[in-house]
């Protein structure tokens, strides 16, 4: 996911601040060098390691602390080589050399050491921390501490040694006490003793003032696998320097929610997660948790992927987007599959930018995603299809489809949408429903899928939704086995 | 007992090349590749590149002093292309310059003018066009060309399985650095520092013994770091030779999947005949190997499909046949299990043929047909400490196979939309280099005066945890405890004339060097202790660091003997030298005794498939392995677990595709995937079949290296299974790797 970008002048002179591990550090590179590079180049800290530099292996996984309005520090686990040094500016992050226990070894540490949890090494500081970032937030499940290496690769051990130490270490801090507080998981060798003081010293980082040039990046997901070359001597403007981009509030029926926002604030914001109370499900089988963390929901629209998964979700949605002009100050509303103009094209002038988007939240629409790829999680889809459905007693009243990997661009299935409205839920318009589709997508043979697999792909995630969404509507062999 | 680099692991402070402390003044490279498959190539223009600010000097072939060629088996590949272009990545040069940064930049500057040829990529339209490698070669046994007629049931078919790229985590990289009088340092990520240093010498134009290699440890090698880590050691030490400047080069993970070669695809058209008893009378295969477009290790590989293309089962009439089929792409080369699986791929795929157009069950072919003690493999050696029917009762007796069977039928009888599908899959692997020569190693130990030990081996450590089997070894027989011994890096002037670490066999073959050598110090150690005991040296013992005479104490510490031994001007060093006995192989006649053992092993796989969106998930491995007389249980069932996930990696979902212009499509971790967390089978149960009967294997303990590799295979059977089971009319074409896309196709196909 990427948020995009003006471009505009070079320029130089801010100094960027932050605490890496126990020491303030201080750098005049451009705001758009990557993290990675400072770590190991500047700061000769090798123990973070070189995998992809494009996000898909987490070998170079970090902790970034913020400061939140209560005074405590929030801890994500970031992927440091697609992040831009400037969005790291008053934060605490946290190495693997930083993460033990003075000369000795964490309890993440030593769980993974006690379970055979590592073979070559080369992946292993990023589990550890990706486990520590766990270690520190303060969810308790084990579905969470999974999900908490789902960007984490690893060619050795096949992962049941690893996941045996995440069942340890979910062991140890099940019976923590609420909250999980700094001091808990001192005492319990979790963490060193230096994150006590962090926050007053983060307290002490004079906040970067306005930046009147560089390039606009958000999570920097998607920009930086693309064009990181490019990016590593320019200037960069951090989404938080753009009045409003990480706003959620809701207005009567409509919930606005920011376009600085990363998939993971949304499924931490009480409001979005009312309005899409199985978003925590569909977007699992959004990239990983780590780089749910950095990316935007405006970058995942500006994108502009025929298959990008919040694109396909939002049009489902029947989402509103607007767009501010960062010159005029200016902004002006649309409708999400106004949005997307042709491969990689977009309705996006000189300037701007998406600021939010907007869904209605008034009807009571059932909501499904699914999304099938080569690999499960952590994968880029084949297909992506996603559906808000309401009915009026066995009538469908209001339907949006939209459908990734069928087009040039995130497609709203108009037609089929049209076709279905105010007919009657059953099978037989269903089929009737995907002849209707048929005729409005053009998939084509990639590294994806040969085209007839998406043909056959889509129609089946198409069914799933209505298997998935009403069992005793419709039955599945009405519509496969005909 | 750990691996001894957890810890170090686990904090972040183990050293892989590019964490290196960088001396000053070093220098960085990129590597100028062919943008196409095939062609001439009539000129190239550095100007542009070579004006970069930062950019030193570009190196292509003219710059060899030496030979232009790195081929270890066939000399067929040159370090850098002069007129011909053989593959899209195929170094024609190096840029030097003073960061990573300006290097990556100045390679894009660079232009190309060229004829563009033809290109081949698949192993079918070599073998048309007659392109090989290296001749045929075929395994014979039996009488298979009258065998046939003895057949009540005669079946044909063609399995396919698809390349695998190594993804090691660490990628590929060296770092050369000028010493005085023309040597060269070579710090290199690789399985093979021989390989580098014989090859640096040739380029170069040197002796071998001005060039040092130095390996610390992998992040990982999976046969990828065999063969293909030299050319990037060759060309940073040709840079450093010129430049007399220290010179790195760490591959992009980019650069390393696009130049690199991979797991060999494999096309088989196989011809299977039982008789009505379902005995296998009879069975002949035509491998097509997709080697790419230099031999690289294909010849060997090749052999190695061969010597395992019956797998488990006793075939009395055989013959086998191998073509290393010319195409133009990256040099296809060794990947755990070193070709093996693609045979023992084949002979599965044979048999659930047989099984379908029979209506017989796999397991009841598999079951009368598996090797027996004594059976003959198609290569002349005979199976001994078969360990195949009792792996098969101990699997019955712990999870009772028919039962598993009946839960699953009642699932698929209970369930519309969900499927799930179980096989059964036998291995049986040799352990050795199946090229004879190359079964020896070397240890060089050293007890320092204070007592402590320091151990070089030409083992590389890749995360196997060879280094911590060293260690074990020497502990053992000193009795001495491990924080004394240090296992030194890998280097060539400690230990020289390496074979590579591979062949599952790194463990075997410098684990009884290390025991050579240490017992020749202890029986030293032991004269002088006799001494001091005025006793003789037979009733003497060495426990926990203690002299024990007679099973008494004397009073008499490990540091206090060493110390006397050294005041007594003993050596304290031993150089020991082991070769494989018993092995050899003869290729003419293509029979012979190759294997120093066989490991043996079978797996269940249960896979449940969800019929309406083609995933699956991989629920439940259960196997049962031969490890001999484990040294290391905590290592080895690593080594199973992890083995298994990237033979099931190699089955699902780690699909290789390229253009019809040679042009590699999947080229970064986004567009090729291995197993994630997710992946990871729900339940993986390994039971040991414990068993003393191989003395080759080091302390009897087996390799384990390759072995479990082939256990993923059973992934395949088990989805083609539950798709079957929802769609009756699946022709099951016998195709790998079994990606969704195949399953949903399969779930839907209509005859």
């Amino acid at each position: 996911m990427e948020k995009h970008m003006t471009k505009m002048f070079n320029f130089t002179g801010v100094m960027i601040q932050f605490i890496l591990n126990n020491q303030l550090v201080e750098t005049n590179l451009p705001g758009g060098s990557i993290l990675l590079d400072f770590i190991r180049g500047d700061q000769h800290l090798k123990g973070t390691k070189i995998g992809c530099r494009e996000g898909d292996c987490g070998a170079c996984t970090v902790l970034s602390g913020s400061l939140s309005d209560n005074d405590h520090v929030h801890y994500k686990t970031i992927t440091s080589c697609l992040t831009p040094i400037i969005n790291v500016h008053g934060k605490h992050i946290v190495t693997v050399e930083g993460i033990g226990i003075e000369a000795e070894l964490n309890q993440v540490q030593k769980s993974m050491l006690e379970h055979n949890a590592t073979q070559c090494g080369f992946c292993t500081p990023g589990f550890v921390i990706a486990f520590s970032g766990y270690a520190l937030n303060k969810e308790t499940s084990i579905t969470g501490i999974r999900e908490s290496i789902s960007g984490n690769i690893c060619r050795c051990t096949g992962y049941k040694s690893i996941e045996k130490a995440a069942v340890n270490i979910f062991e140890q801090l099940k019976h923590s006490p609420k909250g999980r507080s700094l001091d808990w998981l001192i005492k319990q060798r979790f963490i060193p003793k230096y994150f006590q003081k962090i926050p007053e010293r983060l307290k002490k980082i004079v906040p970067l003032s306005p930046l009147k040039a560089g390039v606009l990046v958000g999570g920097g997901t998607d920009l930086y696998v693309q064009k990181a070359e490019e990016l590593q001597g320019m200037e960069a403007i951090p989404l938080n320097q753009i009045k409003g981009l990480t706003d959620v509030f809701q207005n009567g029926t409509k919930l606005t929610i920011g376009a600085g926002l990363t998939a993971s604030d949304m499924l931490n914001n009480e409001l979005v997660m009312t309005a899409l109370p199985r978003l925590k499900e569909f977007f699992q089988l959004v990239s990983s948790q780590v780089i749910r963390n950095m990316g935007t929901l405006g970058g995942n629209l500006v994108n502009a992927s025929p298959i990008g998964d919040l694109s396909v979700l939002f049009l489902a949605l029947n989402a509103d987007i607007t767009l501010l002009n960062l010159d005029t100050e200016s902004s002006r509303k649309l409708p999400l599959k106004e949005f997307f103009k042709d491969y990689k094209k977009i309705a996006l002038q000189k300037d701007e930018l998406i600021q939010s988007l907007a869904i209605e939240t008034a009807k009571t629409m059932a909501v499904n995603f699914e999304k099938v790829s080569k690999r499960t999680y952590l994968d880029i889809a084949s297909i992506n299809c996603a559906i808000s459905i309401q009915l009026k007693g066995d009538e469908i009243k209001e339907i949006h489809l939209a459908a990734g990997g069928v087009a040039p661009i995130p497609k709203y299935l108009k037609n089929t949408c049209e076709f279905l409205t105010d007919k009657k839920l059953n099978a037989e318009n269903l089929r009737k429903a995907h002849c209707v589709m048929k005729e409005e997508i053009a998939p084509i043979s990639d590294i994806r899928g040969s085209a007839a697999y998406k043909r056959l792909l889509l129609r089946q995630l198409f069914y799933a939704h209505f298997i998935r969404l009403f069992p005793n509507r419709v039955k599945s062999s009405e519509l496969l086995n005909v | 007992m750990k691996n001894i680099d957890s810890t170090s692991h686990l904090s972040g402070k183990s050293i892989f090349i590019d964490d290196m402390p960088e001396i000053q003044g070093t220098l960085f490279a990129a590597v100028v590749t062919s943008p196409i498959a095939h062609g001439k190539l009539l000129s190239i223009d550095f100007s542009e590149a070579e004006t970069l600010p930062g950019i030193l000097r570009t190196f292509t072939y003219r710059d060899i002093p030496g030979e232009n060629q790195i081929g270890g088996i066939v000399p067929d590949e040159p370090l850098f292309a002069e007129k011909e272009l053989h593959f899209v990545g195929q170094p024609v040069a190096l840029i030097v310059g003073k960061s990573d940064f300006i290097c990556q930049r100045a390679k894009q500057l660079v232009t190309f003018d060229m004829d563009i040829l033809h290109p081949v990529t698949t192993a079918t339209e070599a073998f048309e066009r007659n392109q090989f490698i290296s001749p045929p070669r075929t395994f014979k046994m039996g009488d298979p060309e009258n065998a046939w007629k003895e057949c009540a049931h005669v079946f044909k078919g063609t399995a396919e399985s698809g390349g695998q790229e190594h993804l090691y985590l660490e990628t590929q990289g060296a770092y050369a650095i000028p010493m005085e009088k023309g040597k060269l340092k070579i710090y290199a990520s690789t399985q093979g520092p021989t390989a580098i240093q014989k090859q640096t010498a040739r380029v170069l134009g040197i002796p071998m013994h001005q060039i040092e290699v130095d390996v610390n440890r992998l992040g990982g090698g999976f046969g990828g770091k065999e063969d293909q880590a030299t050319p990037w050691a060759v060309m940073v030490a040709l840079a450093a030779h010129h430049l007399n400047k220290p010179v790195k080069l760490i591959l992009s993970r980019h650069d390393d999947m696009y130049m690199t070669g991979k797991r060999h695809p494999y096309t088989t058209h196989f011809k299977i005949g039982l008789s009505k008893e379902y005995k296998i009378l009879a069975y002949e295969a035509s491998y097509l190997q997709n080697a790419g477009a230099a031999a690289d290790l294909s010849p060997a590989i090749t052999e190695r499909t061969l010597f395992h293309c019956t797998n488990s089962y006793f075939i009395p009439n055989v013959k086998a046949t191998v073509h290393s089929c010319k195409t133009n792409l990256p040099p296809n080369t060794a990947f755990r299990g070193f070709g093996a699986p693609q045979g023992m791929f084949a002979i599965e795929c044979a048999i659930h043929l047989a099984s379908k157009e029979l209506n017989v069950s796999v397991e009841e072919i598999q079951k009368i047909n598996l090797l027996k003690e004594g059976d003959e493999f198609p290569y002349g050696q005979k199976a001994q400490n078969v360990m195949l029917d009792n792996s098969w009762l101990f699997a019955d007796k712990q999870w009772n196979i028919a039962k598993l069977q009946e839960d699953i039928n009642q699932y698929n009888a209970q369930h519309t939309l969900k499927k799930k599908g179980f096989s059964i899959f036998p291995i049986t692997f040799g352990v050795s280099f199946t090229n004879t020569v190359m079964n020896h190693a070397r240890a060089l130990v050293h007890i320092y005066q204070d007592g402590s030990v320091g151990i070089s081996t030409g083992a590389v450590e890749m995360g196997q945890s060879v280094n911590t089997k060293m260690m074990q070894v020497a502990a053992g027989v000193f009795s001495i405890d491990m924080h004394k011994i240090n296992i030194e890096s890998t280097n060539t002037t400690r230990v020289a004339n390496t074979s590579p670490s591979a062949a599952s066999s790194t463990a075997d073959l410098n684990g009884k060097a290390v025991q050579m050598a240490c017992n020749a110090l202890l029986s030293r150690l032991k004269k002088v202790a006799a001494k001091l005991v005025s006793g003789n040296e037979e009733a003497l013992d060495i426990k926990n660091e203690e002299v024990f005479f007679n099973k008494k104490p004397t009073g008499i510490t490990w540091k206090e003997l060493v110390k006397t031994a050294f005041l007594q001007r003993i050596s304290l060093s031993e150089s020991s030298h082991y070769a494989t006995p018993e092995i050899h192989f003869d290729k003419s006649a293509e029979k012979g005794h190759p294997f120093a053992y066989h490991v043996y092993g079978l797996v269940l796989t249960t896979a449940l498939t969800d019929c309406l969106r083609g995933t699956y998930e991989i629920e439940d491995v259960k196997i049962v392995h031969d490890f001999g007389k484990s040294m290391n249980q905590e290592i080895d069932l690593g080594q199973v677990e992890g083995a298994l996930m990237q033979g099931i990696g190699w089955m699902t979902m780690e699909e290789i595709a390229y253009d019809k212009n040679g042009i590699l499509l999947s080229n970064a971790l986004s567009t090729y995937k291995v197993p994630d967390l997710y992946s990871a089978p729900k339940s993986v149960e390994i039971i040991p079949l414990e068993n003393e009967t191989d003395n080759l294997a080091i302390l009897k303990s087996k390799a384990v290296g390759e072995p479990p590799f082939n256990y993923g295979i059973g992934a395949y059977f088990a989805i083609q299974q539950a798709i079957k089971a929802y769609n009756p009319d699946y022709s099951m074409n016998f195709n790998a790797p079994m990606t969704p896309e195949k399953v949903l196709m399969g779930l839907y196909e209509q005859t």
